[in-house]
């Protein structure tokens, strides 16, 4: 039986969810609208909420002036090629641990997760130095190395409990008809599995685009993303308020948009399974 | 069933990630135990020698150390406070039948989805600065004089910044925690005439008491380790450095690498003692 709402109480639970959600929301809501006023408005006192001459300078002030695109670039390559890198690492291993379980198949998992625990400050100087040496400071491919480690555990662990979604019997079946390794992950399981990859991919490359500590640490002009961008604006000179707006809704516009789309794997993803 | 075959297979095909993760967490680990006890100064001579437990030492004697432990747990502990005491009251909310819940559901989350330096810096200049900032506005509306919410007030502001970002998480969680309570039970405890109060108390706390340990653990973890938000808010300053903020300055501002090395170990003791009961919660679940 569902229980019955009174029409009066289904009221004010809307007005007060909507209120507090809209309360939540206005940061970002007054970022986007800053980023459309002069940066008179922007300061304006009483502040302008909607009535105000609308401009779209800023956005093309940001590009010309600190060069959004190859910050942008910088952070779809890192994000991007992080996660299929981390990707093409852990389907394999997930795989394995799913459907042939061993004795340590547990041991092991719960010790991937136990690395995605270390603080990251606790090893940054020597990722620091390796970097150095290496030559990978300040280059993409070095965060993409790093973003993809730190995020392997939580790649792992999300395929693996998509993959144990999937009946072993289909499996047997496929090996019954004849089918080897290679073409049962192939067609049989990879067709069934791609929502829950594509979850994956989606709820990682959130994780490494926001990542915000190694991408502040490792990269300067070169190689910085949007997070390293967006920090440039902590030295501000004169009026800044609607640049910076017009900076941030570019850096979380895409990622928002995407976030929305992946709210029910976030539970799964950074939980790991302990809430259902 | 698992053939021999398959099973070396599987071993081979795990390899890869086991190895990759093995060396990411043993080699730095390793780098970071030697670095400890030495003095290593690389802008001021390099590797002067053996420093013994001297680091260890100097760390917890230095005179920012137990501030930067007391701002660490005024952040953590306010920020916890904050995102799941209104995360309960929000996901309960969330869960009643309401019109445009999907709609909602978006805005509440949205802020999890935006970068820690933006977060920062939106809060610092447009809301918390004290001539522009949206409060500032408001104090002056009310006839009150603005405050310089950064410079007086650090470890607030830096807890309104996190508690923002780590508030739809706590609420994501709480509320699939919550659509997982049989209705009946609360129905039977609705006509029995339990005041919702003690259905809240009752029913729903223990029920919810699972997925809060877990927000706590998981954002407890996340919250030792901040970085960019007092990165682009206060620097370090004021007397918002936090643990991992004086680690950092030690290793790369000041290059005092033997110092920074034993901070890093005392933090990665720190997180790993959280880390157990995390792990405790999460291998149960497994078993199940």
């Amino acid at each position: 039986m569902a229980r019955a709402v009174t029409r009066r109480r289904k009221t004010i639970n809307t007005a007060l969810a909507w209120g507090i959600g809209l309360l939540i929301f206005f940061p970002i809501l007054w970022t986007i609208l800053t980023s459309f006023k002069t940066e008179g408005d922007a300061i304006a006192y009483p502040p302008k909420f909607l009535f105000f001459d609308w401009t779209l300078e800023n956005y093309a002030i940001v590009q010309e002036r600190s060069d959004y695109m190859r910050y942008l670039w910088n952070s779809v390559i890192i994000a991007g090629g992080s996660t299929l890198l981390g990707i093409l690492v852990a389907i394999p291993a997930a795989w394995s641990m799913a459907f042939v379980p061993s004795k340590r198949t547990k041991d092991i998992l719960m010790w991937m997760l136990s690395t995605k625990m270390l603080p990251a400050v606790g090893v940054l100087y020597p990722i620091y130095l390796m970097f150095i040496q290496l030559g990978l400071l300040d280059t993409r491919i070095g965060l993409v190395i790093v973003l993809m480690l730190i995020n392997l555990p939580i790649i792992v662990w999300m395929l693996y409990t998509y993959f144990k979604e999937i009946p072993g019997e289909i499996l047997e079946a496929a090996r019954m008809d004849g089918a080897t390794l290679k073409s049962e992950i192939l067609y049989v399981l990879t067709p069934m599995a791609i929502p829950g990859i594509a979850s994956t991919i989606l709820l990682n490359i959130i994780l490494a685009w926001n990542e915000a500590f190694w991408t502040l640490n490792l990269t300067a002009a070169k190689a910085g993303p949007l997070t390293a961008f967006i920090a440039s604006y902590s030295s501000p000179e004169g009026l800044f308020y609607a640049k910076l707006s017009a900076a941030s809704t570019m850096a979380i516009a895409p990622i928002l948009i995407m976030g929305w789309f992946s709210q029910k794997q976030l539970v799964r993803g950074l939980t790991f399974g302990a809430v259902k | 069933m698992a053939t021999k075959a398959s099973r070396s297979a599987a071993r081979l095909m795990m390899a890869p990630a086991v190895i990759l993760l093995l060396g990411w967490m043993l080699v730095p680990l390793i780098m970071t135990l030697w670095f400890s006890f030495r003095n290593y100064l690389p802008l001021r001579g390099g590797d002067l020698g053996f420093a013994g437990f001297d680091n260890y030492v100097r760390f917890v004697t230095s005179s920012s150390f137990w501030p930067a432990i007391v701002a660490t747990l005024i952040i953590v502990v306010g920020a916890l406070l904050i995102t799941v005491i209104f995360g309960v009251l929000l996901a309960l909310l969330l869960d009643q039948p309401m019109w445009g819940q999907g709609i909602v559901r978006i805005l509440v989350i949205a802020p999890f989805f935006v970068m820690p330096t933006v977060s920062g810096l939106v809060w610092k200049n447009m809301f918390l600065d004290s001539v522009n900032g949206l409060f500032a506005h408001i104090w002056k509306f009310f006839g009150a004089t603005p405050v310089e919410w950064i410079i007086h007030e650090p470890l607030l502001s830096i807890i309104v910044i996190v508690s923002w970002q780590w508030l739809p998480f706590a609420t994501l969680i709480l509320l699939t925690a919550i659509q997982s309570l049989d209705s009946e039970q609360l129905e039977a405890a609705e006509m029995d005439g339990a005041p919702a109060l003690k259905r809240f108390w009752f029913i729903i706390i223990p029920h919810l008491s699972r997925a809060i340990t877990v927000v706590i653990l998981i954002e407890t973890i996340f919250l030792l380790s901040i970085f960019a938000e007092i990165f682009v808010t206060t620097a370090g300053a004021f007397g918002s450095k936090t643990l991992t903020y004086l680690i950092f300055q030690r290793v790369l501002e000041s290059q005092n690498v033997g110092l920074g090395s034993a901070g890093g170990v005392y933090a990665i003791i720190l997180a790993n003692i959280v880390a157990i009961f995390l792990m405790r919660i999460i291998g149960k679940n497994l078993d199940a």
